[in-house]
């Protein structure tokens, strides 16, 4: 990261702007880039920075060496986040994944009833976490709710009460908001698939479970990886809905990373171990990125780089 | 969304009129077992909404008395009206001056960036390592780094303010908007640059008469993509503002919701409310909305 700053002075090829010579556009670049380093490349430095120091967000800040990491990393609460963290992680994938591939590659079939239902499919992604969060909370409320208004009991349980069945809401509602968005990526990648290979395995007398296991699914490939990289990144900064649903709660049984981080931070002023939490997201994070870029040959960015 | 429903399709056929339709699968062979799952799903995508609208319009006191899901009897806007009153107009402003304030900005300067990076990057070793930090920047979670932004923040005296939302909004929006703005540059000619600087054009004059009008639909794609995630943030306007005047809409529902909890009605009177943009934008745009949403995801 450091060798990027000398370059910068380059931006003095300003003056030739007028004269729009080859060479003479970096300046364009000037404006996005320092705003990106101010308040992206710096508070990520900072972060590592902050993790070494005593603040209570207020007052002034004090160097504290390791203390903060000493005590995050002996704090059973971190093991329990990561745990949550991780949870969370893999049971929304492993409910997300088979669904949106299903419902992509039957949004893909181009029909006047599937585009239609198309259209309702993808509203879900329109509402905002904390929208979601609060209806589904009022859904499901024992007393007022969903279970309640029908009567029937199965529904009537302390769905955010009880520690996994807070959970798997949890699981259910990310799911419920994000299954769309995969399904739009997955129905793109379908309908980029050449038609001539479908037709060729029909003339093969390939059925069409045949057909989606043998063609699809290979072909698919890069998009569940992408799709898969998409979700489990995306899975550690789930804040806004565990904040609103559930607050981490009952007790800490949702507590995930980004929430603890908050909570040490913001709500018990200690800013040194939040920030501890914050490298240990960034590096969960990256981790993950490299271990499913590993897994699939390229990652997201690389594929985003293509098509279009 | 009505108007979707029969714009949508008619859209669609003129480009592929014959019946091998799909681009990967072919026609809609008729799939008994698919179709009944896809009503399933339907179900499970609609209920929530169905029962959010019908409840928005019951009054608190039915709504604990009627069938969760029957539609109310005596439909009243009451519950709108209370949570019009309850300050959401300036919520409302607050959240599209924020959303403008750093989606015009963003877009802007990301596609100025992604010009001189398709343009120069082969010359400029700065741009090359501009493009590296922005692709980079793609894995850089809002949440990890909240707390030295908030640091940020208050020493520019800043806090509480909407210009605390809209700076960090701004920076985050960079990174994919650049990456998507500089693909669709890249299948802009060679030959049309060219042509621009024998014409004598600056970089400057190509950038806004050529590139721009020519990826006007990317523009549009990066710029509803930001807009709806910038609308829906929560996080930065949590750590970044106190007062309520401050306020944008997801804080104000969250807030709204804490006070109110037992007027289910209200509740969802107020989501209805903070969606109802979204949702006309969806209506009017729903292809360009979506392609936004996926912009830089799909294959």
């Amino acid at each position: 990261m450091t060798s990027l700053a000398p370059p910068a002075p380059r931006g003095s090829t300003a003056t030739s702007a007028q004269g729009g010579r080859s060479g003479s556009v970096a300046w364009l670049a000037a404006p996005a880039f320092l705003m990106f380093v101010a308040f992206a490349i710096i508070p990520l430095i900072g972060v590592l920075v902050l993790s070494f120091t005593q603040w209570d967000g207020i007052g002034d800040i004090h160097a504290a060496g390791f203390d903060s990491w000493r005590s995050v990393l002996r704090d059973p609460g971190l093991v329990h986040a990561l745990w949550v963290t991780f949870l969370i992680m893999i049971l929304s994938w492993a409910f997300q994944t088979p669904l949106s591939l299903l419902i992509g590659v039957y949004l893909a079939t181009r029909s006047r009833y599937r585009e239609i239902l198309a259209v309702i499919y993808f509203v879900p992604l329109l509402l905002s976490s904390a929208a979601l969060a609060i209806t589904y909370k009022a859904l499901l409320d024992p007393n007022f709710g969903l279970g309640a208004g029908l009567g029937i009991p199965l529904l009537q349980q302390d769905w955010l009460g009880r520690d996994n069945l807070a959970l798997g809401v949890l699981v259910f509602v990310v799911s419920w908001q994000f299954i769309p968005f995969h399904s739009l990526i997955y129905q793109s990648a379908v309908r980029q698939i050449p038609k001539t290979m479908f037709e060729a395995s029909e003339i093969d007398g390939a059925g069409r479970l045949r057909q989606f296991f043998s063609i699809t699914l290979p072909q698919l490939k890069y998009t569940v990886i992408t799709s898969s990289t998409l979700m489990v990144v995306g899975s550690l900064t789930f804040f806004d809905l565990i904040f609103v649903l559930t607050g981490g709660g009952p007790g800490d049984a949702t507590r995930a990373l980004a929430l603890d981080m908050y909570k040490r931070g913001f709500q018990a002023s200690l800013m040194g171990p939040a920030s501890a939490i914050a490298v240990i997201l960034v590096l969960v994070g990256l981790g993950l990125a490299l271990l499913l870029r590993r897994l699939g040959g390229r990652d997201a960015t690389e594929s985003q780089m293509e098509g279009v | 969304m009505a108007t979707t429903l029969t714009t949508a399709p008619g859209t669609t056929t003129p480009t592929r009129p014959t019946q091998p339709a799909g681009g990967g699968r072919r026609r809609g062979r008729f799939n008994l077992p698919a179709g009944f799952a896809g009503l399933i799903w339907l179900a499970i995508v609609v209920i929530p909404l169905y029962w959010i609208l019908i409840t928005s319009l019951k009054t608190q006191s039915n709504y604990f008395l009627s069938n969760p899901f029957a539609p109310p009897t005596e439909p009243t806007l009451d519950n709108y009206r209370m949570v019009i009153e309850a300050d959401f107009v300036r919520y409302f402003f607050n959240s599209a001056i924020v959303t403008a304030g750093a989606v015009i900005p963003a877009v802007l300067i990301s596609f100025m960036a992604a010009y001189a990076i398709v343009r120069a990057s082969n010359r400029s070793r700065f741009l090359r390592s501009v493009n590296a930090v922005f692709l980079m920047g793609l894995a850089i979670p809002l949440q990890a780094v909240i707390i030295p932004v908030y640091l940020i923040i208050i020493r520019l005296k800043m806090y509480d303010t909407l210009l605390a939302i809209i700076l960090p909004s701004i920076a985050f929006a960079i990174p994919l908007s650049v990456l998507v703005l500089s693909n669709f540059i890249r299948d802009v000619p060679r030959e049309l640059f060219e042509s621009m600087r024998m014409d004598g054009a600056t970089e400057w004059g190509t950038l806004w008469h050529l590139a721009f009008p020519l990826i006007r639909p990317a523009l549009v794609t990066v710029t509803i993509y930001n807009g709806l995630s910038i609308w829906n943030g929560f996080l930065l306007p949590l750590i970044l503002t106190q007062s309520p005047t401050q306020r944008t809409l997801p804080l104000a529902l969250w807030t709204f919701q804490g006070q109110y909890s037992i007027n289910v009605p209200a509740v969802l009177a107020s989501v209805v409310l903070t969606t109802l943009p979204i949702l006309a934008l969806y209506a009017v745009g729903r292809r360009q909305l979506l392609s936004g949403l996926t912009a830089g995801f799909s294959k």
